[in-house]
Protein backbone atom coordinates (compact mmCIF):
# COMPACT_ATOMS: atom_id res chain seq x y z
CA UNK A 1 0.00 0.00 0.00
CA UNK A 2 1.29 3.39 -1.27
CA UNK A 3 2.26 5.94 1.51
CA UNK A 4 0.02 9.22 1.26
CA UNK A 5 3.40 10.45 0.71
CA UNK A 6 4.42 8.68 -2.10
CA UNK A 7 1.18 8.80 -3.83
CA UNK A 8 1.77 13.19 -3.56
CA UNK A 9 4.86 12.66 -5.15
CA UNK A 10 3.34 10.74 -7.98
CA UNK A 11 0.93 13.18 -8.39
CA UNK A 12 3.23 16.33 -8.37
CA UNK A 13 5.42 14.12 -10.85
CA UNK A 14 2.51 13.20 -13.51
CA UNK A 15 1.50 17.62 -13.02
CA UNK A 16 4.96 18.70 -14.12
CA UNK A 17 4.93 15.76 -17.14
CA UNK A 18 1.48 17.50 -17.81
CA UNK A 19 2.89 20.89 -17.99
CA UNK A 20 5.48 19.80 -20.13
CA UNK A 21 3.53 18.03 -22.76
CA UNK A 22 0.51 20.70 -22.57
CA UNK A 23 3.81 23.38 -23.63
CA UNK A 24 4.55 21.24 -26.48
CA UNK A 25 1.36 20.65 -27.75
CA UNK A 26 1.07 24.65 -27.83
CA UNK A 27 3.78 25.28 -29.56
CA UNK A 28 3.32 22.47 -31.90
CA UNK A 29 0.14 23.93 -32.77
CA UNK A 30 1.78 27.34 -33.48
CA UNK A 31 3.92 25.87 -35.64
CA UNK A 32 1.98 24.00 -37.49
CA UNK A 33 -0.22 27.14 -38.55
CA UNK A 34 2.94 28.52 -39.57
CA UNK A 35 3.85 24.98 -41.93
CA UNK A 36 0.06 25.11 -43.06
CA UNK A 37 0.72 28.81 -44.43
CA UNK A 38 4.31 27.75 -46.06
CA UNK A 39 2.28 25.39 -48.29
CA UNK A 40 -0.30 27.65 -49.18
CA UNK A 41 2.43 30.42 -49.87
CA UNK A 42 4.61 28.26 -52.05
CA UNK A 43 1.70 27.27 -54.16
CA UNK A 44 1.56 29.53 -57.23
CA UNK A 45 4.93 29.17 -58.00
CA UNK A 46 4.54 25.51 -58.31
CA UNK A 47 1.54 25.50 -60.04
CA UNK A 48 2.96 27.75 -62.64
CA UNK A 49 6.06 25.82 -62.75
CA UNK A 50 4.35 22.87 -63.44
CA UNK A 51 1.53 24.49 -65.90
CA UNK A 52 5.31 25.65 -68.14
CA UNK A 53 6.56 22.28 -67.51
CA UNK A 54 3.38 20.80 -68.92
CA UNK A 55 3.30 23.36 -72.13
CA UNK A 56 7.30 22.58 -72.91
CA UNK A 57 7.01 18.93 -72.53
CA UNK A 58 4.42 19.04 -75.25
CA UNK A 59 6.42 20.73 -77.80
CA UNK A 60 9.52 18.73 -77.52
CA UNK A 61 10.29 15.21 -77.54
CA UNK A 62 10.31 13.27 -74.45
CA UNK A 63 13.94 11.90 -74.32
CA UNK A 64 14.94 15.68 -75.32
CA UNK A 65 16.07 15.78 -71.94
CA UNK A 66 18.09 13.37 -69.76
CA UNK A 67 15.63 14.17 -66.62
CA UNK A 68 12.54 13.05 -68.61
CA UNK A 69 14.08 9.86 -69.91
CA UNK A 70 13.16 6.73 -69.26
CA UNK A 71 15.96 4.10 -68.73
CA UNK A 72 15.83 0.27 -68.74
CA UNK A 73 17.82 -1.19 -65.59
CA UNK A 74 15.47 -0.70 -62.73
CA UNK A 75 18.04 0.75 -59.88
CA UNK A 76 16.07 2.03 -57.30
CA UNK A 77 16.77 5.23 -54.95
CA UNK A 78 14.32 5.55 -52.31
CA UNK A 79 14.26 8.31 -50.27
CA UNK A 80 13.07 8.41 -46.57
CA UNK A 81 11.97 11.16 -44.85
CA UNK A 82 11.16 11.35 -41.27
CA UNK A 83 11.48 13.64 -38.91
CA UNK A 84 14.59 14.76 -36.46
CA UNK A 85 12.41 14.45 -33.13
CA UNK A 86 10.50 11.88 -31.23
CA UNK A 87 7.43 12.67 -29.15
CA UNK A 88 5.24 12.40 -32.31
CA UNK A 89 3.05 9.23 -31.81
CA UNK A 90 3.44 7.08 -34.78
CA UNK A 91 4.64 9.47 -36.96
CA UNK A 92 8.16 8.22 -37.75
CA UNK A 93 7.18 4.81 -37.31
CA UNK A 94 4.89 4.86 -39.94
CA UNK A 95 7.17 6.58 -42.43
CA UNK A 96 10.04 4.05 -41.49
CA UNK A 97 7.38 0.76 -42.01
CA UNK A 98 6.37 2.19 -45.34
CA UNK A 99 9.55 2.64 -46.94
CA UNK A 100 10.58 -0.81 -45.30
CA UNK A 101 8.08 -2.78 -47.16
CA UNK A 102 9.09 -0.60 -50.30
CA UNK A 103 12.95 -1.14 -49.31
CA UNK A 104 11.77 -5.26 -49.32
CA UNK A 105 10.21 -4.67 -53.09
CA UNK A 106 12.95 -3.18 -54.66
CA UNK A 107 15.96 -5.37 -52.98
CA UNK A 108 16.85 -7.62 -56.12
CA UNK A 109 17.18 -4.08 -57.83
CA UNK A 110 20.43 -2.52 -56.79
CA UNK A 111 18.95 -0.01 -54.61
CA UNK A 112 20.42 2.56 -52.32
CA UNK A 113 18.72 4.77 -49.84
CA UNK A 114 18.82 8.57 -48.87
CA UNK A 115 17.68 9.31 -45.45
CA UNK A 116 16.22 12.62 -44.60
CA UNK A 117 16.22 13.43 -40.77
CA UNK A 118 17.44 12.06 -37.57
CA UNK A 119 14.85 8.96 -36.81
CA UNK A 120 15.26 7.72 -40.23
CA UNK A 121 19.06 8.31 -40.02
CA UNK A 122 19.41 5.82 -36.90
CA UNK A 123 17.13 3.60 -38.27
CA UNK A 124 18.81 2.92 -41.22
CA UNK A 125 22.49 3.70 -39.95
CA UNK A 126 22.77 -0.46 -38.94
CA UNK A 127 21.24 -2.08 -41.36
CA UNK A 128 22.01 -4.12 -44.82
CA UNK A 129 21.41 -1.19 -47.03
CA UNK A 130 23.36 1.19 -48.50
CA UNK A 131 22.90 4.61 -47.25
CA UNK A 132 23.82 7.08 -50.31
CA UNK A 133 23.67 10.19 -48.12
CA UNK A 134 21.80 12.18 -45.81
CA UNK A 135 20.55 15.18 -44.42
CA UNK A 136 19.80 16.21 -41.19
CA UNK A 137 18.95 18.53 -38.07
CA UNK A 138 17.30 20.96 -40.52
CA UNK A 139 14.01 20.87 -40.28
CA UNK A 140 13.38 23.58 -37.34
CA UNK A 141 14.96 26.18 -39.93
CA UNK A 142 13.57 24.46 -43.53
CA UNK A 143 13.95 26.72 -46.34
CA UNK A 144 14.26 26.29 -49.81
CA UNK A 145 18.00 26.07 -50.08
CA UNK A 146 17.86 22.73 -48.68
CA UNK A 147 15.35 21.31 -50.93
CA UNK A 148 17.57 22.73 -53.33
CA UNK A 149 20.61 20.34 -52.02
CA UNK A 150 18.68 17.78 -51.59
CA UNK A 151 17.27 18.18 -55.48
CA UNK A 152 20.94 18.52 -56.48
CA UNK A 153 22.31 15.26 -54.68
CA UNK A 154 19.17 12.74 -55.98
CA UNK A 155 19.56 14.55 -59.72
CA UNK A 156 23.14 13.88 -59.82
CA UNK A 157 22.46 10.43 -58.75
CA UNK A 158 19.90 9.81 -61.97
CA UNK A 159 22.16 11.49 -64.07
CA UNK A 160 25.05 9.76 -63.11
CA UNK A 161 23.17 6.77 -63.69
CA UNK A 162 23.62 5.52 -60.06
CA UNK A 163 19.88 5.35 -60.08
CA UNK A 164 17.19 4.55 -62.92
CA UNK A 165 14.33 5.83 -60.62
CA UNK A 166 14.01 7.93 -57.52
CA UNK A 167 11.20 7.93 -54.97
CA UNK A 168 10.03 10.16 -52.15
CA UNK A 169 8.33 8.01 -49.12
CA UNK A 170 7.21 10.81 -46.65
CA UNK A 171 4.20 11.34 -44.77
CA UNK A 172 1.68 13.55 -46.07
CA UNK A 173 -0.16 16.30 -44.21
CA UNK A 174 -4.26 15.33 -44.73
CA UNK A 175 -5.14 17.14 -41.72
CA UNK A 176 -4.21 18.18 -38.30
CA UNK A 177 -5.22 14.84 -37.00
CA UNK A 178 -4.33 12.52 -40.06
CA UNK A 179 -1.34 11.95 -41.48
CA UNK A 180 -0.59 9.44 -44.65
CA UNK A 181 2.48 7.76 -45.68
CA UNK A 182 3.11 8.30 -49.49
CA UNK A 183 5.31 7.45 -52.03
CA UNK A 184 5.90 9.55 -54.63
CA UNK A 185 7.89 8.69 -58.06
CA UNK A 186 10.56 11.78 -58.50
CA UNK A 187 12.57 11.05 -61.01
CA UNK A 188 12.36 10.66 -64.53
CA UNK A 189 10.31 13.59 -64.58
CA UNK A 190 6.86 12.49 -65.61
CA UNK A 191 5.14 16.08 -66.48
CA UNK A 192 1.88 16.17 -65.35
CA UNK A 193 -1.02 16.66 -68.05
CA UNK A 194 -2.58 19.86 -68.69
CA UNK A 195 -6.12 20.41 -67.73
CA UNK A 196 -8.34 20.20 -70.69
CA UNK A 197 -9.09 24.18 -70.87
CA UNK A 198 -5.63 24.77 -70.50
CA UNK A 199 -4.06 27.01 -73.92
CA UNK A 200 -1.47 24.92 -75.75
CA UNK A 201 0.60 28.35 -76.14
CA UNK A 202 3.22 28.79 -79.13
CA UNK A 203 5.72 30.99 -77.32
CA UNK A 204 8.85 32.92 -78.48
CA UNK A 205 11.51 31.26 -76.70
CA UNK A 206 14.47 32.84 -75.56
CA UNK A 207 17.36 31.27 -76.38
CA UNK A 208 15.09 28.03 -76.85
CA UNK A 209 12.55 25.87 -75.79
CA UNK A 210 14.88 23.20 -75.09
CA UNK A 211 17.17 25.67 -72.80
CA UNK A 212 14.58 26.62 -70.90
CA UNK A 213 13.40 22.66 -70.27
CA UNK A 214 16.98 22.39 -69.37
CA UNK A 215 17.05 24.63 -66.91
CA UNK A 216 13.58 24.21 -65.60
CA UNK A 217 13.38 20.41 -65.04
CA UNK A 218 16.08 20.62 -62.16
CA UNK A 219 13.64 23.33 -60.82
CA UNK A 220 10.89 21.62 -61.08
CA UNK A 221 12.33 18.61 -58.97
CA UNK A 222 13.52 21.19 -56.48
CA UNK A 223 9.96 22.12 -56.17
CA UNK A 224 8.64 18.29 -55.44
CA UNK A 225 11.61 17.91 -52.99
CA UNK A 226 10.68 21.07 -51.27
CA UNK A 227 6.82 20.08 -51.21
CA UNK A 228 7.42 17.08 -49.93
CA UNK A 229 10.00 18.69 -47.28
CA UNK A 230 7.19 20.86 -45.87
CA UNK A 231 4.46 18.40 -46.20
CA UNK A 232 6.58 16.24 -43.98
CA UNK A 233 6.92 18.83 -41.32
CA UNK A 234 3.27 20.02 -41.23
CA UNK A 235 2.53 16.15 -40.76
CA UNK A 236 5.18 16.37 -38.03
CA UNK A 237 3.82 19.24 -36.27
CA UNK A 238 0.13 17.70 -36.68
CA UNK A 239 1.48 14.39 -35.07
CA UNK A 240 2.93 15.97 -32.36
CA UNK A 241 0.21 17.79 -31.65
CA UNK A 242 -1.85 15.09 -31.71
CA UNK A 243 0.16 12.91 -29.08
CA UNK A 244 0.96 15.79 -26.60
CA UNK A 245 -3.39 16.23 -26.72
CA UNK A 246 -3.29 12.18 -26.03
CA UNK A 247 -0.80 12.84 -23.52
CA UNK A 248 -2.14 15.38 -21.49
CA UNK A 249 -5.52 14.28 -21.23
CA UNK A 250 -3.92 10.45 -20.00
CA UNK A 251 -1.84 12.87 -17.26
CA UNK A 252 -5.51 14.35 -15.84
CA UNK A 253 -7.10 10.64 -15.89
CA UNK A 254 -4.01 9.55 -14.19
CA UNK A 255 -4.29 12.60 -11.53
CA UNK A 256 -8.05 12.29 -11.18
CA UNK A 257 -7.06 8.44 -10.26
CA UNK A 258 -4.22 9.07 -7.92
CA UNK A 259 -6.41 11.72 -6.28
CA UNK A 260 -8.93 8.72 -5.38
CA UNK A 261 -6.33 6.77 -4.41
CA UNK A 262 -5.53 9.27 -2.09
CA UNK A 263 -8.43 10.26 -0.64
CA UNK A 264 -8.81 6.69 -0.21
CA UNK A 265 -5.86 6.35 1.82
CA UNK A 266 -6.25 9.11 3.78
CA UNK A 267 -9.76 8.36 4.79
CA UNK A 268 -8.34 4.74 5.90
CA UNK A 269 -5.26 6.43 8.21
CA UNK A 270 -8.10 8.25 10.14
CA UNK A 271 -10.45 5.66 10.37
CA UNK A 272 -7.32 3.69 11.70
CA UNK A 273 -6.37 6.37 13.74
CA UNK A 274 -10.46 7.07 15.01
CA UNK A 275 -10.19 3.14 15.71
CA UNK A 276 -6.98 3.67 17.65
CA UNK A 277 -8.34 6.75 19.96
CA UNK A 278 -11.47 4.62 20.33
CA UNK A 279 -10.10 1.52 21.42
CA UNK A 280 -7.29 3.01 23.69
CA UNK A 281 -10.17 4.87 25.17
CA UNK A 282 -12.05 1.56 25.92
CA UNK A 283 -9.28 0.32 27.33
CA UNK A 284 -8.40 3.17 29.36
CA UNK A 285 -11.75 2.89 30.68
CA UNK A 286 -12.05 -0.94 31.29
CA UNK A 287 -8.48 -0.78 33.27
CA UNK A 288 -10.01 2.36 35.53
CA UNK A 289 -13.12 0.24 36.04
CA UNK A 290 -11.05 -2.53 37.51
CA UNK B 1 -9.60 50.88 -69.58
CA UNK B 2 -9.05 47.60 -69.13
CA UNK B 3 -6.89 46.77 -72.33
CA UNK B 4 -4.35 49.28 -71.54
CA UNK B 5 -3.28 46.74 -68.27
CA UNK B 6 -1.44 43.47 -67.60
CA UNK B 7 -2.05 41.24 -65.09
CA UNK B 8 1.44 40.96 -63.52
CA UNK B 9 2.26 37.90 -61.19
CA UNK B 10 5.71 37.67 -59.77
CA UNK B 11 6.42 34.43 -57.12
CA UNK B 12 9.78 32.80 -55.59
CA UNK B 13 9.17 29.23 -54.49
CA UNK B 14 8.42 30.86 -50.94
CA UNK B 15 5.49 33.07 -51.66
CA UNK B 16 3.37 35.35 -54.09
CA UNK B 17 5.44 38.48 -54.14
CA UNK B 18 3.73 40.50 -56.89
CA UNK B 19 -0.35 40.13 -58.11
CA UNK B 20 -1.53 43.66 -59.71
CA UNK B 21 -2.58 44.98 -62.49
CA UNK B 22 0.19 47.03 -64.50
CA UNK B 23 0.76 49.20 -67.15
CA UNK B 24 4.15 48.02 -67.86
CA UNK B 25 6.56 45.61 -66.73
CA UNK B 26 10.51 45.49 -67.59
CA UNK B 27 12.60 42.47 -66.71
CA UNK B 28 16.17 40.80 -67.47
CA UNK B 29 15.68 38.05 -69.87
CA UNK B 30 18.27 35.80 -71.64
CA UNK B 31 18.81 38.22 -73.96
CA UNK B 32 19.30 41.33 -71.74
CA UNK B 33 15.93 43.66 -70.85
CA UNK B 34 12.56 43.26 -72.46
CA UNK B 35 9.37 45.67 -71.87
CA UNK B 36 5.77 43.91 -71.76
CA UNK B 37 2.93 46.16 -72.75
CA UNK B 38 -0.59 45.12 -73.51
CA UNK B 39 -0.49 43.02 -76.24
CA UNK B 40 2.93 41.14 -76.24
CA UNK B 41 3.60 38.17 -79.03
CA UNK B 42 3.36 35.00 -76.36
CA UNK B 43 7.03 35.32 -75.04
CA UNK B 44 9.01 32.31 -72.93
CA UNK B 45 12.70 33.34 -71.72
CA UNK B 46 14.88 32.34 -68.89
CA UNK B 47 15.58 35.06 -66.52
CA UNK B 48 18.62 37.20 -65.81
CA UNK B 49 20.09 38.40 -62.40
CA UNK B 50 18.93 41.99 -62.37
CA UNK B 51 16.57 44.29 -61.85
CA UNK B 52 12.69 43.76 -62.43
CA UNK B 53 10.79 47.23 -62.88
CA UNK B 54 6.77 47.71 -62.72
CA UNK B 55 4.90 50.66 -63.30
CA UNK B 56 1.01 51.43 -61.94
CA UNK B 57 0.07 54.62 -63.40
CA UNK B 58 3.05 56.94 -62.77
CA UNK B 59 4.21 54.91 -59.42
CA UNK B 60 7.17 52.49 -60.43
CA UNK B 61 8.76 49.53 -58.24
CA UNK B 62 11.16 47.30 -58.14
CA UNK B 63 12.79 44.53 -57.63
CA UNK B 64 15.77 42.57 -57.21
CA UNK B 65 15.62 38.96 -58.85
CA UNK B 66 17.93 36.12 -59.50
CA UNK B 67 17.40 32.63 -61.62
CA UNK B 68 13.92 31.43 -63.12
CA UNK B 69 11.77 32.30 -66.20
CA UNK B 70 9.76 35.13 -67.39
CA UNK B 71 6.46 34.56 -69.43
CA UNK B 72 4.32 36.88 -71.29
CA UNK B 73 0.78 35.23 -72.33
CA UNK B 74 -2.27 37.21 -73.47
CA UNK B 75 -2.47 39.99 -70.87
CA UNK B 76 -0.55 37.90 -68.48
CA UNK B 77 2.80 38.63 -67.49
CA UNK B 78 4.06 36.04 -64.78
CA UNK B 79 7.76 36.24 -63.30
CA UNK B 80 8.85 32.73 -61.23
CA UNK B 81 12.35 33.80 -59.52
CA UNK B 82 14.66 31.99 -57.20
CA UNK B 83 14.86 34.82 -55.53
CA UNK B 84 13.33 38.57 -55.63
CA UNK B 85 13.55 41.37 -53.04
CA UNK B 86 12.05 44.70 -52.52
CA UNK B 87 14.62 47.49 -51.97
CA UNK B 88 13.35 47.88 -48.52
CA UNK B 89 14.05 44.24 -47.82
CA UNK B 90 17.96 44.38 -49.43
CA UNK B 91 20.67 44.22 -46.99
CA UNK B 92 23.08 46.70 -48.74
CA UNK B 93 26.43 45.83 -46.85
CA UNK B 94 25.84 42.54 -47.36
CA UNK B 95 25.30 42.82 -50.68
CA UNK B 96 28.31 45.21 -51.03
CA UNK B 97 30.51 42.66 -49.59
CA UNK B 98 29.11 39.84 -52.01
CA UNK B 99 30.44 41.57 -55.14
CA UNK B 100 33.79 42.54 -53.58
CA UNK B 101 34.50 38.87 -52.81
CA UNK B 102 33.03 38.03 -56.19
CA UNK B 103 35.14 40.45 -57.86
CA UNK B 104 37.87 39.30 -55.84
CA UNK B 105 37.00 35.75 -57.26
CA UNK B 106 36.81 36.87 -60.64
CA UNK B 107 40.14 38.44 -60.32
CA UNK B 108 41.53 34.97 -61.24
CA UNK B 109 42.77 33.56 -57.84
CA UNK B 110 40.48 30.74 -58.94
CA UNK B 111 41.14 29.55 -62.55
CA UNK B 112 38.39 26.67 -62.17
CA UNK B 113 35.99 26.79 -64.71
CA UNK B 114 32.66 26.38 -62.43
CA UNK B 115 34.57 28.78 -59.71
CA UNK B 116 34.60 31.03 -62.76
CA UNK B 117 31.01 30.83 -63.42
CA UNK B 118 30.07 30.70 -60.13
CA UNK B 119 31.93 33.67 -59.01
CA UNK B 120 30.23 35.59 -62.11
CA UNK B 121 26.56 34.21 -61.27
CA UNK B 122 27.19 35.91 -57.13
CA UNK B 123 28.91 39.66 -58.79
CA UNK B 124 25.41 39.86 -60.99
CA UNK B 125 23.33 38.94 -58.14
CA UNK B 126 24.79 41.28 -55.79
CA UNK B 127 24.98 44.05 -58.75
CA UNK B 128 21.23 43.72 -59.09
CA UNK B 129 20.59 43.91 -55.67
CA UNK B 130 22.60 46.88 -55.35
CA UNK B 131 21.29 48.55 -58.34
CA UNK B 132 17.72 47.80 -57.28
CA UNK B 133 18.67 48.83 -53.60
CA UNK B 134 19.68 51.96 -54.46
CA UNK B 135 16.01 52.71 -55.93
CA UNK B 136 14.97 53.45 -52.14
CA UNK B 137 11.76 52.29 -50.54
CA UNK B 138 8.92 51.58 -53.14
CA UNK B 139 5.85 53.84 -53.00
Amino acid sequence: MATLRDIRRRIRAVQSTQKITRAMKLVAAAKLRRAQERILEARPYAHKMSDLLGNLALRTAPDRHPLLARREGGRRQIVIITADKGLCGAFNANAIRRSLEFIRQSEELGLTLVVVGRKGRDHYRRRPWTVKSEMLGFFDRLAYSHAAELARRLVESYLTEEADEIYLVYNEFRSVAVQRVVRVPLLPITPAALPADAAVVDYLYEPSADAILADLLPRHVTVQVYRALMESLAAEYGARMTAMEAATKNASEMIDLLAIQYNKARQERITKELLDIVGGAEALRQSVEA
Amino acid sequence: MAESRVRFELATPSRLVVAEDVEEVVAPGFQGYFGVLPGHVPFLTSLQSGEVAYRIGRAERYLAVSGGFAEVQGDRVTILAEHAERPEEIDRERAERARQRAERRLQGKTPEEIDYTRALAAFSRALARLQVAGRGPSH
